[in-house]
């Protein structure tokens, strides 16, 4: 019903997008801005908005009817719109037909998207892998895991492009060769953190797109991450939590999800992993539990891809001690003096083993002289 | 006779300048002038000498003294031209009979009273003694020993003034010096004992390789977990220096004035611990008046930094060319000066800010945090670096357990062996240990048999290592393969090198995705 009235606000009066822009821009909650655009009919008749005028609007605060006067004085709104532009970047308000469905569902939805490359596409099934940005070998390999098989299977997956599992996430959607998003909390013209630059780029080479509420330029500010998950969530039908702690971003955008009205799904860990915790306790309260991506895909009725080659169990002999050592290896990297221990091998035999597994392919070095098997 | 000379020594850098002090006492106005391009030590020499000469029971005439201390391009520094230029006022006033030969070094502080005090660099001071053809070295009772080092020289203790002049003049016989034989400190081995360390087998290894070819070694543990035990139990297993270098690493303690003079000779190796907040002076040796730094007090033995990232960074950087040429070279407005400093590295650090990388349930740091500390080490360092092992914390049982590890005795024993096979391969290399291999020589003692080729082909590829990193693990393979006592590098001690070898900050504490 409210997606009606909208459409027709948006579609109504001739649009002027400098001012749409302009109007989108300002550093107020987004369902003030919605209000306010209500209250003017057009962002172009709150560009001139009178100054008794804007006294009268209740619902504003001191601070906010500053804000809007201040920024009235910015000229050349239609360069600031064009610059945009010309960087590529898209300008998706709430109105716009462009805009995604799934989201308006939400409250507080936001006001406008600025989108670099495409848009989740309305049909595909969607699902947000997220979790610690410190996670354990053990939270990256199955984000990768499930990042990949999903999107083999044509599921879109929604992430942060954070560090940890929601870049890890959306890399295995990349190797799935699927499209994956990225919800920023900056402008999207920035990458954050840096070193993401090659997700950044891969992404939107393989078809995906980066978003973002925040207009181009926007530096990432700490108090911009915790509405962006909001995003995050709403723009899925489901959201995979890989590894949490009790208090962490990932529930909260758990909780998010949960009042949005979207399934939520965890991964089981160890009992005595501080950063298995939070998903174990999200299972505890009634989440989905997920034991492959398989099954998720089952549940969606999805075509389940044929396991492929390197898909099989590590089925290779190796050597005694060889065998032995791979053997005490797991996802949780390991020293060399408590891998010693447990095999009774000694400091030389073992390092020996040890860089041959690795040259093999079995094992990697994580810092020095800490171990986790990778196959 | 109104005229003398007596001949002294100067010490520049390691460096031994001989000096011509010669006194002129004549009629004229009662005033004592000395001139020669002095530093303000040696002119405050004035008062010292005047006042010992009078304290020593002679007498100092009204006469006009002047003291010229020859070549006046080098600068003189220090208070050990007390006593030449008190020996030569003497020899002026007539106060000896005898004038010494131009074959007699006198070297010496004076205190008022007239007792003769000790100075340092007595060692380089005698050794270049007798390379110029002196046959006689008078110098403080304290530094006596010290100069006997030098064979075939006589070297004369005095105490007093009164005394040197007794000697010199030959009314008295000087007093044959005790020869002990114990001067050098050989047997005394450092406290920290391997057998001590509890469990770390893999830094115990890590330690004994690294020590065995003369390989920089860094340490990398969580906060506890006995890195700077282990490398203080390093300073136990080197093997004991000969004679040569043994002299070698007197002189620059000489210089440094840090010999112990009842044994002055240094009969092991040193170990230098130096703390983080060292400048790159202290390391390097400095001043206006350049002294041996840290890295050449550690020349021929072990320089220890602990926790390498708190180190400023520029600190740090000043030890690459040292690291490459084992010496280093101090230019000042004066000249320049030239110390040895071929040591050995010996590193320790914590994996980051907390401790607890890679474990990240316990971990603390964020990765930017984690990124900075490693990032305050720079590449080119850590390329300098040969061996890198972990040292992990240890258990209880392991702390309180009864059976002690094999002790620092027999590991030394080992690298002796190990350094011996070095010594022969590489007579004719100008190099002593394998660390040193280097281009024609390092392709030439390291070669590879067909599977060790295609082992190290197939980890240059899956361990992405650098050209430097090859050729390290190389060289510590080699070192592997000597300390089993094999003339071929076979593949276990490549896999043993390789998982030694230390890592590329790229790929270190960074999740590449």
């Amino acid at each position: 019903m409210m997606t009606e009235q909208m459409k027709k606000s948006g579609t109504s009066d001739e649009i002027k997008p400098e001012y749409e822009f302009w109007l989108a821009g300002l550093p107020i909650p987004a369902g003030k801005k919605y209000s306010l655009r209500m209250h003017m009919k057009t962002a172009e008749a709150v560009y001139y908005i009178e100054e008794t005028e804007i006294s009268e609007i209740r619902f504003l605060t001191d601070w906010e009817r500053n804000t809007i006067r201040k920024a009235q004085r910015t000229k050349d709104l239609a360069e600031a719109y064009e610059e945009s532009r010309e960087k590529g970047i898209r300008f998706v308000p709430w109105f716009s037909r462009e805009y995604p469905a799934c989201l308006l569902q939400i409250p507080d939805f936001p006001y406008a998207l600025y989108v670099k490359g495409r848009l989740p596409d309305g049909n595909a099934r969607r699902a947000a892998i997220v979790g610690a940005r410190k996670c354990t070998p053990y939270g990256e390999k199955y984000a990768i895991e499930f990042g990949r098989k999903l999107a083999e299977s044509g599921v879109e997956v929604i992430s942060g492009l954070a560090r940890g599992v929601d870049g890890m996430g959306q890399r295995g959607a990349l190797m799935g060769k699927g499209r994956t998003f990225a919800v920023l909390g900056s402008g999207v013209d920035i990458c954050y953190p840096r070193e993401h630059m090659g997700l950044y780029v891969d992404i939107l080479d393989q078809g995906g797109g980066i978003l973002s509420e925040y207009p181009p330029g926007t530096p990432p500010l700490p108090r911009n991450f915790p509405p962006r998950n909001r995003i995050i969530s709403g723009l899925s039908d489901a959201v995979l939590v890989m590894e949490a702690r009790v208090k962490s971003g990932s529930l909260i955008t758990a909780d998010l999800a949960l009042e949005q009205g979207r399934d939520v799904y965890a991964l089981p860990g160890p009992v005595n992993s501080e950063l298995s915790r939070g998903c174990n306790r999200l299972i505890q309260q009634g989440a989905g539990i997920l034991l492959s991506p398989e099954m998720l895909l089952d549940e969606w009725n999805l075509p389940v891809p044929k396991p492929g080659d390197g898909e099989s169990e590590n089925k290779k002999m190796l050597e005694t001690p060889e065998n032995l050592v791979y053997s005490c290896l797991g996802l949780y990297p390991k020293d060399v003096d408590r891998l010693a221990k447990e095999t009774e091998l000694s400091a030389r035999e073992l390092i020996s083993v040890l860089v041959s597994l690795e040259l093999q392919g079995y094992i990697k070095e994580l810092s020095k002289n800490h171990y986790i098997r990778v196959k | 006779m109104s005229f003398s000379t007596i001949i002294s020594a100067a010490v520049e850098g390691l460096n031994v300048e001989l000096i011509r002090v010669e006194a002129d006492v004549s009629n004229g106005l009662p005033v004592f002038h000395m001139v020669g391009y002095l530093s303000s030590e040696v002119k405050e020499a004035s008062e010292r000498v005047r006042t010992a000469i009078r304290n020593s029971g002679f007498t100092f005439p009204a006469k006009r003294t002047v003291i010229n201390l020859s070549p006046a391009t080098v600068r003189k520094r220090g208070a050990s031209f007390d006593l030449p230029i008190a020996a030569a006022i003497l020899l002026s006033l007539g106060e000896l009979e005898k004038s010494p030969d131009g074959n007699c070094l006198i070297i010496g502080e004076l205190g008022l009273d007239g007792k003769v005090r000790k100075v340092p660099g007595i060692l380089p001071i005698v050794m270049e003694a007798k390379a110029r053809g002196i046959t006689r070295c008078v110098v403080p009772e304290e530094n006596v020993r010290e100069g006997m080092l030098v064979p075939g020289m006589e070297v004369l203790g005095v105490k007093s003034l009164e005394e040197t002049a007794d000697i010199v003049s030959g009314r008295k016989k000087p007093r044959p010096a005790k020869i002990r034989k114990k001067s050098i400190s050989d047997g005394k081995l450092p406290e920290d004992d391997f057998s001590e360390v509890r469990g770390q087998e893999n830094v115990r290894r890590a330690a004994e390789l690294a020590v065995a070819g003369g390989h920089n070694l860094l340490l990398i543990g969580s906060p506890g977990s006995g890195k700077t035990m282990t490398a203080r139990c390093i300073a136990g297993i080197l093997p004991p220096p000969d004679r040569e270098e043994s002299m070698e690493i007197t002189k620059i303690y000489s210089v440094s004035g840090l010999l112990d003079e009842r044994e002055p000779l240094i009969g092991q190796r040193p170990f230098r611990s130096v703390h983080h907040t060292a400048t790159r002076a202290a390391l390097t040796g400095g001043g206006l008046i350049p002294k041996p730094g840290e890295i050449s007090l550690a020349h021929g033995g072990v320089l220890f930094l602990d926790e390498l990232p708190e180190f400023r960074k520029g600190v740090l950087e000043v030890l690459r060319q040292p690291l490459e040429k084992k010496s280093i070279q101090i230019s000042r407005a004066h000249g320049n000066y030239s110390f040895p400093a071929d040591f050995m590295l010996v590193a320790a650090m914590n994996p980051c800010p907390c401790g607890c990388y890679p474990d990240m349930q316990r971990c603390t740091c964020t990765p930017a945090q984690i990124q900075a500390y490693i990032g305050r080490i720079s590449q080119p360092f850590l390329d300098r670096i040969d061996i890198c092992a972990e040292s992990s914390r240890v258990e209880f049982g392991e702390l309180t357990g009864e059976d002690k590890a094999e002790g620092s005795a027999q590991i030394r024993e080992r690298v002796c062996r190990a350094r011996e096979i070095q010594k022969v391969r590489y007579r004719d290399a100008g190099i002593h240990v394998n660390s040193m291999l280097e281009g024609e020589n390092l392709k030439k003692y390291c070669e590879l048999g067909p599977a060790g080729k295609k082992m190290m082909e197939q980890a240059f590829d899956v361990l992405k290592l650098s050209a430097r990193a090859y050729y390290r693990v190389l060289k510590v393979a080699r070192t592997a393969a000597d300390l089993s006592g094999e003339e071929k590098i076979r593949e276990e001690h490549l896999r043993e090198a390789l998982g030694y070898r230390t890592v590329d900050r790229k790929y270190w504490g960074r999740q590449k995705i």
